[in-house]
């Protein structure tokens, strides 16, 4: 009987490890002679550019460490927990990018995952969004794709360890997570929220950083926007869970998507800055502002706003604390020192141009992380608030200066806990820094 | 190289990326209206407007403020008329001086922010601003004074 079942056990295992090979296997798709510019039509590939930068292609299929690489010509260093990944060339150069790859082949790969010689691509290329993509829109970035210089360039190989490294396992993971298709409207909702799901869950593939991934490296289904640490930031919550005070409404996402900088939150930096500037800043203002209207929905911002004048208020009220007057406090003076000038809001609402502090995410998030990387980075003019730059204050604040400033803001312009292990946080940030952002200015 | 406009004029500067604009201002371009004070932002000496906004250039990497406009004490008025100044004239604010040109350029962005300012407002904002010869009751009457001519209201004294 034991063996039976043993049997039955093991034939069931075989027959579904063949169905995940089924489904693992896919043919090479036949290369082809790399097309000629005239191919597509001048609309065509005029559109593939702005989608292109809607879904950020260059942002990560363009090197950045160690030098600068040419645009969209791959080796972009992806620090993923199972090992580096380094992006695929995808100009259309025959040897080394895409130039041989027919427009079905780069509709699988977007749809499937899937490349032209019939490999599996890992998931750190997020065609678990691009597959909710139409067919239009896939042919017009292929269009643009296809129309760029070609670039001759090898990527270096990836660190991925067996068996991980293993393209026929991706089957399994498909299986589990991908849900092919293009992206189905909701009738529930208007023309302009399922325009924002369109571009929010297919080509700008915001869970892809704003939802924790599971151990298997998959966005975690029923945690969708809740936040999640990437690049050494934390890309925070876009739901109801967002910690703010005031509650990100459609307008507060849209002058944050369209021009780096909510009013009542603050600016864009770190990862998010190209985002925007690079990305977004392409699509027609329409489609940015049913991206703020689908994010705005998710958060419920309509049933939570009740709340958001009170809590607006006292967050305002926290501003100028301890800024007036004789002060004692090494750490509230270290604050008026080195942030106030710019930070400090004497009235009910945020001075167009001085973040308010009380109201960042940067405070309000379950951990420091952001906060260090501002303040030891900066903003440069070209990030967040176009033209306004945040200085560095690597060289002029220690980590315990940094914890110092963090421990006080938390208690001083938040409600909430207070952070533990700063110092040692702050000196992890800083770790994280390529090279020290500002030379020894005396 | 980094290009940016500097009191209305482009200019472009071959320099390492992370060289304080603070350096760039005085030693390449030779404006030294910008004072070094302490290095490390916690003074206001060096303070110019980068994008209108108060800034501190001693810890500004020139590479931050790529296509950005700035604007120094030498720029803040062609005559050197600004309100700003013509009060810090009239109430003979300055001491030694040494930090007044970083107090001007945060006062004139205060102004901008705050048209009519309270002390509260003035010290709040001002805080980063030292001054080592304690000028700062004059520096707040300058304040005032600049704000209401800049609302055009009749001077009393």
């Amino acid at each position: 009987m034991i063996g039976r079942i043993v049997a039955a056990v093991a034939g069931i295992g075989v027959a579904g490890g063949l169905g995940v090979l089924a489904y693992a296997w896919h043919p090479a798709i036949a290369p082809i002679a790399p097309p000629a510019s005239t191919a597509f039509s001048t609309a065509s590939v005029e559109h593939g550019r702005v989608l292109a930068a809607g879904g950020y292609c260059a942002e990560c299929h363009t090197r950045r460490d160690g030098h600068e690489g040419a645009p969209l010509a791959g080796d972009y260093l992806m620090a993923t927990p199972f090992g580096a990944i380094y992006s695929s060339n995808i100009t259309p150069d025959p040897e080394t990018g895409i130039g041989r790859w027919s427009q079905a082949a780069f509709v699988r790969a977007m749809r499937q995952g899937v490349s032209r010689d019939g490999s599996n691509l890992f998931p750190a290329f997020p065609f678990d969004h691009f597959t909710h993509m139409t067919d239009g829109d896939i042919a017009d970035v292929y269009a643009f794709l296809m129309t760029r210089p070609p670039v001759h360039s090898v990527k270096r190989a990836n660190t991925v360890p067996f068996p991980l490294n293993v393209r026929l396992l991706q089957g399994g993971w498909k299986l589990l997570f991908l849900h092919p298709g293009a992206y189905r409207p909701d009738p529930a909702h208007d023309a302009q929220w399922n325009r924002g799901a369109y571009l929010a869950e297919g080509l700008s593939h915001c869970g892809a950083c704003h939802t924790p991934r599971n151990a298997m490296g998959a966005e975690k289904a029923g945690a969708a926007y809740d936040g999640a640490p990437v690049d050494n930031w934390i890309a925070p919550p876009l739901n109801g869970t967002n910690p703010t005070p005031a509650v990100w409404t459609e307008d507060e996402f849209f002058q944050y998507l369209r021009y780096g900088v909510a009013p009542l939150h603050g600016s864009a930096a770190g990862p998010m800055s190209p985002v925007i500037h690079g990305g977004l800043s392409e699509l027609p203002e329409s489609d940015v502002r049913a991206i703020a209207a689908y994010l705005a929905s998710l958060d419920q911002a309509t049933g939570r706003q009740g709340g958001d004048a009170a809590r607006l208020a006292a967050a305002m009220r926290t501003s100028t604390r301890d800024l007036t007057g004789p002060q004692t406090d090494p750490d509230a003076r270290l604050y008026a020192g080195a942030c106030a000038a710019c930070h400090a809001n004497t009235g009910a609402t945020p001075v167009p141009g001085r973040p308010e502090l009380a109201l960042n995410n940067a405070l309000w998030l379950s951990e420091p992380t952001n906060l260090y990387q501002v303040v030891l980075r900066g903003i440069n003019a070209g990030e967040g608030q176009a033209g306004i730059a945040m200085p560095s204050f690597y060289h002029a604040l220690t980590d315990a200066d940094l914890a110092r400033l963090a421990a006080y803001l938390r208690r001083t312009r938040t409600t909430l806990p207070p952070w533990t292990d700063l110092e040692r946080k702050a000196a992890a940030v800083r770790a994280t820094l390529p090279a020290p952002p500002v030379a020894a200015s005396h | 190289m980094t290009s940016f406009r500097l009191n209305g004029h482009e200019v472009s500067v071959d320099v390492p990326d992370d060289t304080p604009l603070l350096w760039v201002i005085r030693d390449e371009i030779g404006l030294t209206g910008t004072k070094f004070g302490c290095g490390i932002g916690m003074c206001g000496a060096c303070t110019v407007h980068v994008g209108g906004r108060a800034t501190r250039s001693c810890i500004t990497p020139v590479s931050a403020i790529q296509g950005a406009d700035i604007t120094t004490i030498e720029g803040l008025d062609p005559a050197g008329a600004h309100p700003v100044q013509e009060a810090w004239k009239d109430l003979q604010v300055p001491q030694c001086g040494y930090c007044q040109s970083g107090q001007i350029m945060q006062a004139a962005s205060l102004l901008k922010d705050y048209p009519a300012p309270t002390d509260e407002d003035i010290d709040a904002v001002m805080a980063g601003s030292l001054c080592r010869c304690m000028t700062y009751i004059r520096i707040r009457d300058a304040i005032k004074k600049a704000a209401s001519a800049m609302r055009g209201e009749p001077s009393n004294g």
